[in-house]
């Protein structure tokens, strides 16, 4: 079951990896990043598990904290600036 | 052990599915706010689950615990980022696609319908205004 897991991990980053490059707005492509970066954690701990590796959860944790702090400091960017790069 | 193994197995397998649909989801809804709905699911409950199936696939150790640490940074970080995205969106100019009431509307409303899309335009643009 842990097989079937880590392929419907990997679908999703796909199909994420699709929106991340055709969304509409900037919007859209935070949030299809944030998810890949979510989905990308779960795939560590899950392939790390079944592949047996060595301490692949402090892999995980840090990619966890730093995903939340990238997100956020990408999304207040573009709260203030266009996509130009010019204050609003 | 045995029912130890089938409720990680059951949990590994709604997380999967719930991913999966997650994705469908943000990969085929019309409006981003709804995109934003679909991919929220996905973020909390479904890692939740994955992680529970292999948290209680390796039993009680310190890897468990950290796990549990990733659960509770999940629960903490992820809906914080979705709520701080949508009044990002919302406050940029974003707005939800909106369809029109006076499409579905009955027999008892079309006998007066010029009262009701006056009230639902104003409406509708009293919610666009906020």
């Amino acid at each position: 079951m842990i097989a079937a897991a880590v392929v419907a991990l990997l679908i999703t980053l796909a199909l994420t990896l699709i929106r991340a490059f055709m969304g509409p707005s900037i919007y859209d492509r935070i949030l299809a990043v944030n998810s890949f970066g979510t989905k990308t954690v779960l795939l560590i701990v899950v392939g790390g598990h079944a592949l047996g590796w060595f301490s692949y959860v402090d892999i995980a944790l840090m990619y966890a904290l730093i995903n939340f702090v990238g997100t956020l400091a990408v999304m207040r960017f573009f709260e203030q600036y266009s996509p130009d790069g010019e204050q609003l | 052990m045995m029912i130890i193994d089938w409720l990680s197995d059951i949990c590994l397998l709604l997380g999967g599915i719930l991913t999966l649909t997650g994705a469908v989801g943000l990969l085929r809804l019309p409006d981003f706010f709804t995109r934003l709905h679909a991919a929220s699911v996905t973020e909390t409950l479904a890692a939740m689950l994955l992680i529970i199936g292999i948290m209680l696939d390796t039993g009680l150790t310190l890897d468990s615990v950290k796990l549990m640490l990733i659960i509770l940074i999940m629960i903490i970080a992820n809906p914080t980022i979705t709520h701080a995205l949508c009044r990002a969106a919302a406050n940029g100019g974003t707005t939800p696609e909106v369809e029109q009431p006076s499409k579905s509307v009955t027999q008892t409303d079309l006998q007066n319908s010029s009262d009701n899309e006056v009230k639902t335009e104003t409406e509708i643009s009293g919610k666009e205004a906020k």
